[in-house]
């Protein structure tokens, strides 16, 4: 089989894999939106209110966590795996909690990583409001609450961006949900392929895993969904950048 | 004449800079008081102090009888309106945008919807309610942000350079949207322009900054026909080199 063959025959295995809805790449899936679509959700409720409190609060201190929220957004996302690996372990400060391979371990991972990218690329949205629109608020009879909020609804398109951006990290990232994860599937096949059902297989993790084993069609149906979720999430922030 | 304004000894730094000094004056309602002097003296400073998004470094403000720096500073704001030389557009519709102070004041919506249908009517904008603000003119935004200013009826407009930068056409509609607001509405309009003829078409009273300091308060007649100060005379006849 030539390798012009051999990327033919993978693709049509993988858009079959995909079309018939293969109940193991479909559980990797839900388990990839789910735990990154969660721990966006958490960091956005975190990275909002600290963009806004930077922006709006003066408080000591507020030059250092800016610096530390810069810093954030560039992290390695194999040391923040260590890192929380090392918090959750049995002997770690944090073993109690007994989440070690678990998806709530990936999830704060993932919430550690994504939190700076929101709330930098947030508060970039809010500092680009013209200060002009909040004393327009104040000269209006608005309070400071009611000039937080416009400046909220100026930077919407901004902050919807940051909250896409902080998913379509999530979405990508492998370092830290494989050392935290484990990368589990249960035993035996589904659908013929693979391993059972995903517990803490991320389309990511899955990809390495599969690709280490020869699946090679299994592991282009796994990145082709992965592309493809990322691709859409950048089509939607792109959208909403064009409308800013 | 009621009091609205009592300026006692106020001036203003920012940092070693020393914006206005110790002015006295008062304003008093229903009338239209002009700041008058070229760029840079202090006008825009005045006004933003009047509306208290600046606090005096000294002296005294009183608002209709009472010192500002003992009020509520949110209740006196809310009685008054200002307009900036380019306005801040809020990113949605015309509608919207003049609906505003009405929104935040808790007003339903059926007297929102009068009230702003009212606004656009009395600055010529009937009918552009749907429209996105953000592509109006700049003639047809600063008429907007007029109707956004007054439509809560505030006792007190000030107005920061209100035509600048506008075409002949849009400022003879600002100039008579004003004398519309005092007519009809009965608004006290404090404005700062550098446009001699614009403040001689339309304030009552004028006070002339220069460099910080109120050199001459007097009524448009007096100030344009005999002033008191050389300096006042020269800034009129456009001989103040500045």
């Amino acid at each position: 089989m030539s390798s012009a063959e051999f990327l033919v025959q993978g693709f049509i295995k993988a858009f079959e894999l995909i079309f018939s809805l293969n109940p193991y790449i479909v559980s990797i899936t839900g388990v990839s939106v789910r735990v990154s679509g969660t721990a966006t959700l958490l960091a956005t409720l975190t990275a909002i209110p600290l963009a806004f409190a930077i922006s709006f609060i003066h408080f000591r201190g507020k030059q250092a966590l800016i610096t530390l929220v810069n810093t954030g957004m560039g992290l390695p996302p194999v040391f923040v795996g260590l890192f929380v690996f090392l918090m959750i372990v049995p002997v770690g400060p944090f073993g109690f909690l007994n989440i070690v391979y678990t998806k709530e371990a990936m999830i704060l991972a993932q919430y550690i990583l994504i939190t700076p990218i929101i709330t930098g690329i947030s508060l970039a949205a809010i500092k680009a409001v013209p200060k002009l629109i909040i004393e327009t608020v104040y000269t209006l009879g608005g309070t400071e609450k009611d000039a937080a909020v416009a400046t909220l609804k100026e930077a919407r398109f901004g902050i919807i961006t940051a909250v896409l951006a902080g998913f379509g990290r999530a979405l990508a990232e492998v370092g830290a949900i494989l050392i935290v994860g484990g990368n589990i599937a249960h035993t035996g096949s589904v659908g013929g392929i693979g391993e059972g059902l995903s517990e803490t297989r991320t389309l990511t993790t899955a990809i390495t895993s599969e690709t280490s084993k020869g699946e090679i069609s299994t592991s282009i149906a796994l990145g082709i969904i992965l592309i493809s979720l990322v691709l859409s999430v950048n089509i939607m922030a792109n959208y909403f950048q064009r409308r800013d | 004449m009621k009091e609205m304004f009592r300026i006692e000894n106020l001036s203003k730094s920012f940092g070693n800079k020393k914006v206005l000094q110790n002015i006295n004056l008062k304003i008093f309602t229903g009338e239209i008081f002009a700041f008058m002097g070229p760029s840079g003296v202090g006008k825009t400073t005045m006004l933003r102090l009047l509306n208290l998004l600046e606090m005096p470094t000294t002296g005294k403000l009183i608002f209709n009888g009472n010192d500002t720096a003992i009020l509520q500073k949110n209740n006196v704001m809310s009685r008054m309106s200002m307009l900036f030389q380019r306005p801040a557009i809020f990113n949605t519709s015309v509608f919207n945008n003049i609906a505003y102070s009405l929104v935040i004041r808790r007003v339903d919506k059926k007297t929102i919807e009068k009230k702003v249908i009212d606004a656009l009517d009395l600055v010529g904008l009937a009918g552009c309610e749907k429209q996105k603000s953000l592509t109006l003119s700049g003639g047809e935004a600063q008429r907007m942000a007029f109707a956004r200013a007054i439509v809560f009826k505030p006792d007190v407009l000030l107005l920061d350079e209100p035509t600048a930068n506008l075409d002949p056409a849009n400022v003879a509609k600002i100039e008579e949207i004003i004398r519309k607001i005092r007519s009809e509405l009965g608004t006290t309009i404090i404005m700062a322009s550098h446009n001699i003829h614009q403040v001689r078409r339309i304030a009552d009273r004028v006070g002339i900054l220069l460099n910080g300091e109120l050199i001459e308060v007097n009524s448009k007649e007096q100030i344009f026909t005999h002033p008191f100060d050389a300096r006042s005379y020269a800034f009129i006849n456009g001989e103040f080199i500045y």
